[in-house]
């Protein structure tokens, strides 16, 4: 007999959200869907405020990147005071953001790797879900020392964004045309010389080992990690004018399956010219694609996998170095191993850490010159790379410095349609021909979407925690079986 | 040097000026009593009331009661820092105070004294009322949100022949301040700031700017308000 199945709530991604899948009489799957069922509204509400005030604003999105949505507004901010697209800022200015940027993606990926991720490769998908935690990890005499190091990596990108931004959690660093301090030689001495194990050095040989430690797993379960929830897809993201990896500024560039370049050098001031959402009537996330293949063809992936797909290389020696072997591994093609999303954020780490460690070398951080003004503008995009892909913050401003217009469009959301593909991938492969749902199953399901780092509050401006629900349906749509966390 | 009179607060013995007010007679001795509307050298109002002592049994705003001579005063004891408490939390029900995407914050004197008398959630109910924020004005912005109605602005800031350039506008609930059309040329760039730094919340702000002092280095970021007469 045909079914749904419901998975509510969905677990360790920031948000709350459920997964349908519908299988028809002979218990194959037919479709599976992720709805966002939360709705928080922020582009609406942003409307009528002071320009200047968006920065600190809209990073209440969320607890676990608010830098990306505090540096994307102000990037956005600084069209408008007239201090260039992203690169005309003083280099104080900038090189503190980029302090404060790299902080961020080093603590919020060490959060998903150690805390969110790893349980499920270290403990096993179809482990006791009462163990498959951090906490599992912490009192597994095998990982502990893994995860105290995951909590600390985090702890020191924390402290980063203090000292740049002036709390650890929505903070007021970035204004519009700069940055409202420098950083003091003694936060600068603390960061690269500091005590064990909080110093540059540390955190760099740390996330080195944990490259190490994925390609170790990567070595005894191959068959888990090429083929888990793989498919083709187009991928987007910033990179530097150079090619590099650059997660702060940079052209738009997106490649296919193959790596054919779909979009290069675009000035992300012009994404409207490139980039369109479809709205779907069963969740309140948009679908975004690349206007010139349309919504069935264009969608793409952003985030770690899609930034090292889209780059030339890394500018920082020893993520240069992990990236060669990574690329190496599909013989330089885009890679579309659901599970290698893991692998590219650990080398991003390296490259967060590296890039810290090479800015706190420079002077210009202590420099006075902290921001730049010109002329005053009506509209402005900023845009980033947040450690779960490509963020737009798209303003306009009225004559009387009031916002008239916001469009946000976030990573998670960019990811919607991989999500939605991922699931459907492994739904088929854990479900096709079984009525009856397992905890593992789910799981699973989970596991796919967690590579991802969703943080679905971000992708509907909404509030909350991240609970699951499966709901199991026949094709008349009668609801079989339903399991709610 | 004039007369001085000796009085009391909270049982200790003070001195001050005969004719002082409370408020400024307190802090000669050291001694804090928590006001958002009253200004040294300025006129006293009596708007917002948290400045309420008792002296002889009866209760009065210490910014507009004059010592005498004897007078024994209760400052800070739980009934009258509750009563405080309550005007607190009444101000922030009546607007819209939103600290975390405020450009006063950390330097907010309501915010101040909520954390002083350690407000979480207040007694009373939000009203939520609809407020706009006037952007007419090319130097300032007036976020009606925030205003307590404190009459600051009203009383300090005065053009070059002692006009005063802002005014309430309508009355009870709906009343709200105002530039004088007329005297809004007069608002020069000094003035604008100084009306900036005289509100004690984030109801008027500089056009163009915010945020510019780091977290660490607001007035109250370190120091809780009340503290530079405690320590």
């Amino acid at each position: 007999m045909a079914q749904k199945i419901t998975i509510s709530p969905v677990t360790r991604v920031e948000g709350h959200g459920k997964v349908t899948i519908h299988l028809n009489d002979e218990g194959e799957v037919t479709q599976s869907r992720f709805h966002i069922v939360e709705f928080r509204g922020f582009e609406r509400f942003v409307q009528g405020r002071p320009y200047w005030e968006a920065p600190v604003l809209v990073q209440r999105l969320c607890g676990i990147c608010p830098v990306s949505h505090h540096l994307g507004a102000a990037k956005a901010m600084d069209v408008i005071v007239g201090a260039g697209t992203g690169d005309g800022l003083t280099p104080t200015g900038e090189k503190m953001r980029r302090l404060m940027h790299y902080g961020q993606i080093l603590q919020s990926h060490a959060l998903h790797f150690f805390h969110l991720a790893s349980p499920d490769l270290l403990l096993g998908i179809d482990a006791d879900p009462a163990v498959r935690n951090v906490i599992g990890l912490v009192t597994s005499p095998d990982y502990r020392d893994l995860a105290v190091q995951g909590v600390m990596m985090r702890k020191y990108g924390q402290e980063i964004i203090e000292a740049t931004a002036g709390k650890k959690i929505h903070g007021t660093g970035a204004i519009p045309g700069g940055i409202n301090k420098n950083l003091s030689v003694e936060e600068r001495d603390r960061f690269l010389k500091g005590e064990d194990p909080l110093n540059a050095d540390t955190m760099i040989s740390w996330a080195e080992a944990a490259v190490t430690l994925f390609r170790e797993y990567h070595k005894k379960h191959r068959d888990m990690v090429d083929h888990f929830s793989k498919f083709p897809s187009n991928h987007l993201s910033l990179v530097g004018k150079d090619g590099a990896l650059d997660l702060y500024h940079g052209k738009l560039r997106a490649v296919d399956a193959e790596g054919n370049k779909l979009l290069d050098d675009v000035d992300y001031q012009h994404y409207l010219d490139h980039i369109a959402e479809e709205v779907r009537s069963w969740t309140y996330m948009k679908f975004p694609y690349l206007t010139k293949l349309g919504n069935e063809k264009g969608w793409y992936r952003v985030g770690p996998l899609a930034r090292l797909n889209t780059c030339d290389f890394i500018p920082t020696p020893k993520a240069q170095q992990a990236f060669e072997v990574y690329k190496a591994y599909t013989n330089g093609k885009p890679n579309d191993m659901c599970m290698h999303t893991h692998w590219a954020r650990l080398i991003e780490s390296l490259f967060a850490a590296e890039s810290i460690k090479e800015l706190l070398e420079d002077s210009d951080l202590q420099g006075e010159d902290r921001v730049k003004k010109g002329t005053r503008q009506n509209e402005g995009i900023g845009l980033i790379e947040a450690p779960r892909g490509t963020l737009f913050h798209h303003y306009r401003i009225n004559a009387s410095d009031q916002i008239e217009m916001a469009n946000l469009i976030v990573s998670t959301t960019h990811n919607n349609q991989p999500m939605n593909e991922a699931i459907h991938i492994v739904a088929k492969a854990q479900m096709n021909g079984r009525g009856k749902i397992t905890e593992p199953m789910m799981n699973a399901v989970e596991v796919a979407i967690r590579a991802y780092d969703p943080c679905l509050s971000c992708a509907t401006h909404a509030l909350g925690k991240m609970p699951l629900e499966i709901t199991l349906f026949d094709h008349r749509d009668r609801l079989i079986d339903r399991k709610v966390r | 040097m004039g007369k001085v009179s000796t009085f009391t607060i909270d049982g200790v013995k003070c001195m001050a000026g005969e004719g002082s007010y409370i408020v400024d007679a307190a802090r000669q001795n050291n001694i804090y009593i928590p006001t958002l509307c009253d200004v040294q050298g300025v006129p006293p109002k009596g708007a917002c009331r948290t400045c309420t002592v008792r002296v002889n049994g009866k209760l009065m705003t210490s910014c507009t009661s004059r010592v005498h001579d004897g007078m024994e005063i209760e400052n800070n004891v739980p009934e009258l820092n509750d009563l405080r408490k309550s005007i607190i939390e009444m101000l922030f029900v009546e607007g819209n105070h939103l600290c975390p995407t405020c450009e006063k914050s950390g330097n907010c004197e309501l915010q101040a004294l909520a954390y002083r008398y350690a407000i979480t959630v207040p007694r009373y109910p939000f009203l939520f009322p609809r407020r706009n924020i006037d952007f007419t004005h090319p130097r300032i912005i007036k976020d009606h949100n925030r205003c307590i109605l404190c009459k600051r602005c009203i009383r300090v800031i005065k053009d070059k022949d002692g006009k005063n350039i802002f005014a309430f506008l309508n009355r009870g609930f709906k009343t709200r301040i105002y530039v004088d059309p007329d005297l809004a040329e007069n608002l020069t760039e000094e003035l604008a700031q100084k009306a900036v730094d005289i509100c004690p919340v984030g109801a008027i702000i500089k056009r163009g700017q915010g945020f510019e002092t780091p977290i660490g280095r607001r007035k109250y970021d370190k120091h809780p308000i009340g503290s530079e007469l405690e320590e």
